[in-house]
């Protein structure tokens, strides 16, 4: 299919024993020489690239997640990516575990592997299991020259390859003047300073995609193309690769012309010296039977050799497409029969012709009732199983059920009056079972159940929602009341735990006998196992993902099957909790004394402590919002859709991007909308108070309204000599130091109007905003809470007023001081808020509320603290021992039994 | 001292043979093992035979004396077992710098004394770095495929403290053998470039993996051309074979490293492969009239034996490697 006819070398002795050809090894060698053409890397073991491989490692289904890597060696891939950066699973322990299995199996095993990773922790890991000759992916100038010559040194003294980024402190090479001088300048270090075997070195040359529109994008592939020559020609030895699929990305949804463009682009590049690459075989068309003028066009447009040539394509394009591309004035579908109709109208999240065509569905049925059955369920189900099977995303799932509920509402008044001519008792209630949903009490958070609640009723399931802070009592008489189904709890703040485990008991207690399921952010298959579990009877699954919540249900609720179903969960949660139980590490912690005796040590009388230029609290109201848009964080925002990946990339994700970009266009739309219209308020406190710190773990302030304490927790799990215990109070120097040191606390809010803005889109049937206007806010105060602490290390503190942090650094907390939040991990005490809301007033003077549960009302606000000093950092608390609990109960002049349920999640078993 | 790499350019080296073999024949008993030093020790050691170079040191400086005499060129160190690894059998990990700084240091002595009588052929001291008991890329339970007895970190660091008491007590070479998995081996050459590294020094290194049997593969799985790959990123001397197959069955692994090694290629074969008792009965002869084949193959530069060979076989496969050019240092890459 692909020719190599650029390294015709020579076979005469005396060069041939001057070329030297990449070699790897698993259990059998592969070299890379001439005659080898084309390596090709197979990337379905990347939890980046493969949404299934990511399921499988989260949920530790390591079996499956081995299939995955078995079929890429059968399917032909010569070396097999690993790639476990992912913020909800462990990489370092995820890589080692699964290279473990994998060196069991030898069918796997006998190719070799390629490590990917941006940490370089979990690339190390990697490097010590694995016999045979790896490559790392990657390395770059990125983070400058001296950590890109340690990490080549420790690579070659494992015995790796290395694919090295172009990539350099200014960023990222993107024509072909850069490419080339920042591989040629890798190469240099590599070769003369870390002496580095220059036939182990694989360029990473960046392919960006072609035909986007914009004309600096004209030269993305011909700029990758000349510089794989010049660096092949130019740089001895070394090798190119590349993820072929990003050039054709503009092309998404023409297979055909995709198709085209990758033979195309690997037909020059591979003649150019690419000689490795990241390729879908099922993604390529045979070069030769390219028909001759999409070839031409295709060539124009790769190669750059017409200034129309995107023009060009895009029109013949329409022509040869494999698959229908929609364009925004195309209504040809409103030609075709209804049905289809009104399925696409769902599929597509298309609401302006519902009405019209559910109403004509209405006409024709013999009752209104059987548009909703007939009709608007089959679209329904194509839906379902599109999303089911991947192939729709979350953003689009909601969009459709806003198409539904519209649907539905046309019908509802027919409904009603057929009702009234006709009052025989439908049988059931014609859906498929009545969920209930409720974030439990003291929690505030529900975007997630939200979610969850619009998928299940796309499904046909009738959701009776209590809300927020829903306290165990009314969950459990309105469970009796409505005789529904299945209970489906949500929470995000860890005491939610607790109250999950109360319902459950109170479940027990009261002789229910209908499934539970669990979700949000702090819980986990683990906790729900453990502790739920064991208390109720009957089922109780963990379900963190709104496609995985409908398969649950459907199989909780299939009368014929249930209750093997049931035992089998049942059946699976025991063994998981044996399993969990017996595997939890035994880690050895050490007394809250010698903890102490091991704390982070600063030298107090030369470090660097900067005097406030002002002390006391300060209050900002009415703020502007539109100051925060820079400073909004977005990755998250796609978190909460269950998008996975990295803003921006995300929004040119092969598989993701193109619902990224339309979920971000429609963010952006209300977004602005919010802020022209100033429809969310915004408001702040914070104060700056003189501080030291007292008995080891306690920071006594002191303000004009009196003194405070706040109480700290410190670190326990024993650490490898030279390593400290943290505790917050490390940070704050102690007063025997005899120097005046200083704390900072703050609130801020963007939450107000959140909950009327939300319950006018319910109204107006729409979800999708609903739930769009919550992230909104979350991100806004995330923003807020950036942006105040910006002002405040500028400003207020002044400490580091010469400070100039791009927002991707703020991003990544580049800045100098920390701000940490009671409740996250290096202080997961969400008692000390209290602390925070004395101390300024925060209820009185901006109108924020702790619940019960400590969780701020309302939902879209931040508060913490504010540490100076350079070296303080963050660190996760870990788990602690009971003699900490108990010191800290009586520091804190509480009762002992009280301390241990707030500090549950965070004490050793 | 003339350097070696010349002199492998020159000729065919001999390593000596079993060191285990030549010890059976005292029937040391736990008395003998323990020495004055040990009596007391708490557990049994008999069968440490890395210990009998504090506690016998006469026996191992003869044997020594006798592969030298037979016409080794290089002799290896009684220093196979010789980390902390493989000494918590014998509770004796603390011991390890001693074993490794004493086993060094007597075969000098020997190494010595005979090139002071013929200086026109030095002999070599190559400190003996063996796998250890455990293996970092296979899990000891069927059941559990994922786990692992021992870690890259915990075989690095005792290696190192191997290589530093092996080059303290005066070893010219050091030899990683006997390798039935890879990741041990590399751990053990990680600790070697961090010793040379801090030291500032450079040492000749030797690598012998293990064909385990007619498979054709490591204990690890890997074929020969994967197992030279993996371990080819260390400036080495020579790379090789030893252990668990006789001279013939190595043949054609041998020819793998020789058309693909730009360094030396080592073997030192079994005496065959062992009888119903356990014991290696190939003769002297018989064994030579296999290894003639590596060198009319040119396959070889250093060639020695492994279980079961004596003296005698040594003194076999010496005669027989005068008579032969060695094999060339470079190869045409591929």
């Amino acid at each position: 299919m692909i020719e190599n006819k650029s390294q015709n070398l020579s076979t005469d002795n005396s060069k041939q024993s001057t070329r030297k050809y990449l070699k790897l090894s698993g259990l059998e060698p592969m070299i890379v020489s001439a005659e080898t053409n084309f390596i090709n890397v197979g990337e379905r073991t990347n939890v980046a690239g493969s949404r299934k491989f990511l399921r499988l490692v989260k949920e530790e289904k390591f079996d499956e997640a081995l299939d995955i890597a078995r079929h890429q060696v059968e399917g032909g891939a010569q070396v097999i990516d690993i790639n476990m950066d992912d913020g909800l699973i462990d990489g370092k322990e995820a890589m080692v575990r699964f290279l473990n299995l994998i060196m069991a199996e030898p069918d796997i095993a006998r190719v070799p592997i390629m490590i990917d990773s941006s940490k370089w922790d979990i690339i190390e890991a990697g490097l010590q299991v694995v016999q045979g000759k790896c490559v790392v992916n990657s390395i770059s100038l990125k983070e400058g020259e001296a950590e890109f010559i340690a990490h080549a040194k420790k690579i070659k003294r494992y015995g790796a390859a290395v694919i090295v980024m172009a990539f350099d402190e200014v960023g990222q090479a993107d024509n072909y003047e850069r490419r080339i001088e920042i591989s040629k300048r890798s190469y240099d270090v590599l070769v003369n300073q870390v002496k580095f075997p220059p036939e182990d070195i694989i360029f990473d040359l960046n392919i960006f995609p072609v035909a986007t529109g914009m004309d600096e994008h004209r030269r993305n592939a011909i700029d990758f193309i000349e510089a794989t020559r010049w660096v092949r020609e130019n740089l001895p030895h070394c090798s190119v690769s590349g993820g072929v699929s990003n050039v054709s990305f503009s092309f998404r949804g023409n297979d055909r012309v995709r198709e085209a463009m990758h033979s195309v682009f690997l037909y020059h590049a591979i003649k150019a010296g690419m000689n490795m690459g990241i390729v879908n075989p099922a993604m390529l068309e045979v070069y030769d039977d390219i028909p001759k003028d999409l070839l031409e066009h295709v060539e124009d447009v790769i190669l750059d050799r017409k200034e129309d040539a995107t023009e060009r394509l895009l029109d013949l394009a329409e022509s040869v497409k494999g698959t229908s591309k929609e364009r925004v004035i195309d209504l040809s579908w409103r030609e075709e029969p209804l049905q289809d109709r009104i399925t696409r109208a769902l599929v597509k999240g298309i609401d302006q012709y519902i009405v019209e065509d559910v109403e004509e569905a209405r006409q024709k049925a013999d009752k209104p009732i059987e548009v909703i059955e007939g009709n608007l369920m089959i679209g329904m189900n194509v839906v379902g199983d599109l999303f089911g099977s991947g192939k729709m995303f979350l953003p689009q799932v909601v969009k459709s059920a806003r198409v539904m509920k519209r649907a539905v509402a046309h019908l509802l008044p027919y409904i009603e009056e057929e009702k009234k001519k006709n009052p025989k008792p439908v049988e059931g209630n014609g859906t498929n079972g009545r969920i209930l949903m409720a974030t439990v009490k003291g929690d505030v958070h529900d975007i997630g159940k939200n979610i969850v609640s619009v998928v299940l009723g796309c499904n046909n399931y009738e959701i009776v929602d209590l809300g927020v802070m829903v306290p165990a009592e009314k969950i459990i008489q309105t469970a009796i009341d409505e005789q529904v189904d299945i209970i489906g709890l949500s929470g995000l703040i860890t005491p939610s735990l607790d109250e999950m485990v109360h319902l459950a008991k109170e479940m027990e207690r009261k002789n229910f006998n209908i499934p539970l399921l669990i979700g949000g952010a702090t819980t986990s298959k683990a906790h729900t196992a453990v502790k739920i579990d064991p208390q109720y009877k009957n089922a109780v699954v963990h379900v963190n993902d709104a496609s995985r919540a409908v398969t649950v249900v459907g199989d909780l609720l299939n009368k014929r099957s249930n209750q093997k179903y049931i035992g089998d969960l049942k059946e699976d949660y025991d063994k998981f909790r044996e399993g969990f139980l017996k595997r939890t590490k035994k880690k050895e912690y050490l007394s809250i004394v010698e903890a102490r005796k091991n704390k982070y040590i600063i030298d107090w009388p030369t470090t660097e402590i900067t005097k406030p230029n002002e002390l006391g609290i300060k209050v900002i109201t009415e703020f502007d919002l539109k100051k925060l848009e820079p400073y909004i964080d977005w990755t998250p925002f796609f978190r909460s859709w269950e998008l996975h990946g990295k803003y921006p990339a995300i929004l040119t994700d092969e598989v993701v991007g193109e619902q990224a970009t339309s979920l971000f266009k429609d963010a952006k739309e209300l977004l602005q909308k919010v802020l022209n219209e100033k429809l969310l308020g915004a408001s702040a406190i914070y104060g700056l108070f003189e501080a030291n710190t007292v008995n080891d773990d306690d920071i006594e302030v002191s303000t004009e309204e009196g003194d405070f304490t706040f109480r700290t927790l410190r670190q326990q799990l024993k650490k490898h000599a030279g390593k400290p215990n943290f505790a917050l109070s490390d940070f704050i120097a102690p007063k025997e130091s005899e120097v005046q040191d200083y704390i900072g606390c703050f609130c801020v809010t963007t939450g107000f109007g959140t909950k009327e803005l939300a319950e006018a889109f319910e109204k107006d049937l729409d979800d999708y905003n609903s739930i769009m206007i919550k992230a909104l806010a979350d991100r806004l105060a995330e923003a807020f809470a950036e942006y105040l602490h910006k002002k405040v290390r500028k400003e207020d503190w002044g400490y580091a007023n010469e400070e100039t942090l791009s927002n991707d650094e703020l991003i990544k907390e580049a800045y100098k001081g920390i701000r940490p939040a009671p409740g996250y991990p290096a202080c997961p005490d969400h008692l000390e808020k209290i602390t925070i809301w004395e101390m300024l007033k925060v209820k009185e003077r901006i109108g924020v509320e702790l619940t019960e549960s400590m969780a701020m009302w309302p939902a879209a606000s931040v508060s913490g603290y504010y540490f100076a000093n350079p070296e303080a950092r963050y660190f996760g608390l870990g788990k602690i021992k009971e003699d900490q609990v108990k010191d800290f109960a009586e520091r804190k002049d509480i009762d002992f039994e009280y301390a241990k349920r707030w500090l549950a999640p965070n004490i050793v078993d | 001292m003339k350097d070696i790499n010349k002199i492998l350019e020159e000729r065919i080296l001999v390593l000596d043979g079993a060191m285990g073999t030549m010890l059976q024949r005292h029937k040391f008993t736990e008395e003998d093992f323990r020495g004055e030093q040990f009596k007391d020790w708490p557990v049994s050691v008999q069968g440490n035979n890395d210990l009998l170079s504090i506690t016998q040191p006469e026996a191992i400086k003869e044997v020594h004396r006798l592969y030298f005499e037979a016409g080794a060129d290089i002799v290896e160190t009684n220093t196979f077992s010789g980390t902390t690894i493989a000494m918590a059998d014998y509770e004796m990990e603390e011991l390890v710098y001693e074993l490794n700084y004493q086993s060094a240091k007597i075969a000098k002595e020997v190494a010595e004394e005979f090139t002071a009588k013929e200086p026109h052929k030095p002999r070599f001291v190559a400190g003996s770095i063996g796998p250890t008991n455990r293996t970092a890329s296979m899990s000891p339970d069927v059941n559990d495929p994922g786990y692992r007895a021992v870690t890259f970190d915990e075989l690095r660091i005792a290696y190192k403290q191997q290589v530093e008491a092996l080059l303290d007590g005066g070893a010219d070479i050091l030899l990683v053998e006997t390798i039935f998995d890879t990741l041990n081996a590399k751990a053990a050459l990680f600790a070697i470039e961090e010793v040379k590294d801090e030291r500032n020094i450079k040492v000749p290194i030797m690598i012998s993996g293990t064909i385990t049997d007619a498979s054709g593969r490591t204990l690890s799985g890997q074929t020969a051309e994967a197992f030279l790959i993996s371990i080819s990123h260390i400036p080495m001397l020579s790379v090789g074979f030893n252990c668990a197959l006789g001279a013939s069955q190595l043949t054609p692994h041998l020819e793998v490293l020789a058309q693909k090694a730009n360094f030396a290629v080592s073997a030192h074969p079994n005496a065959g492969l062992p009888n119903a008792f356990g014991e290696y009965d190939e003769t002297p002869e018989q064994m030579a009239e296999q290894i003639k084949e590596y060198m009319e193959k040119n396959l070889v530069n250093i060639i020695g034996g492994c279980c079961g060979t004596t003296p005698e076989h040594i003194k076999a496969i010496a005669d027989l490697a005068k008579k032969y050019t060695p094999r060339p240092l470079t190869v045409d890459s591929f």
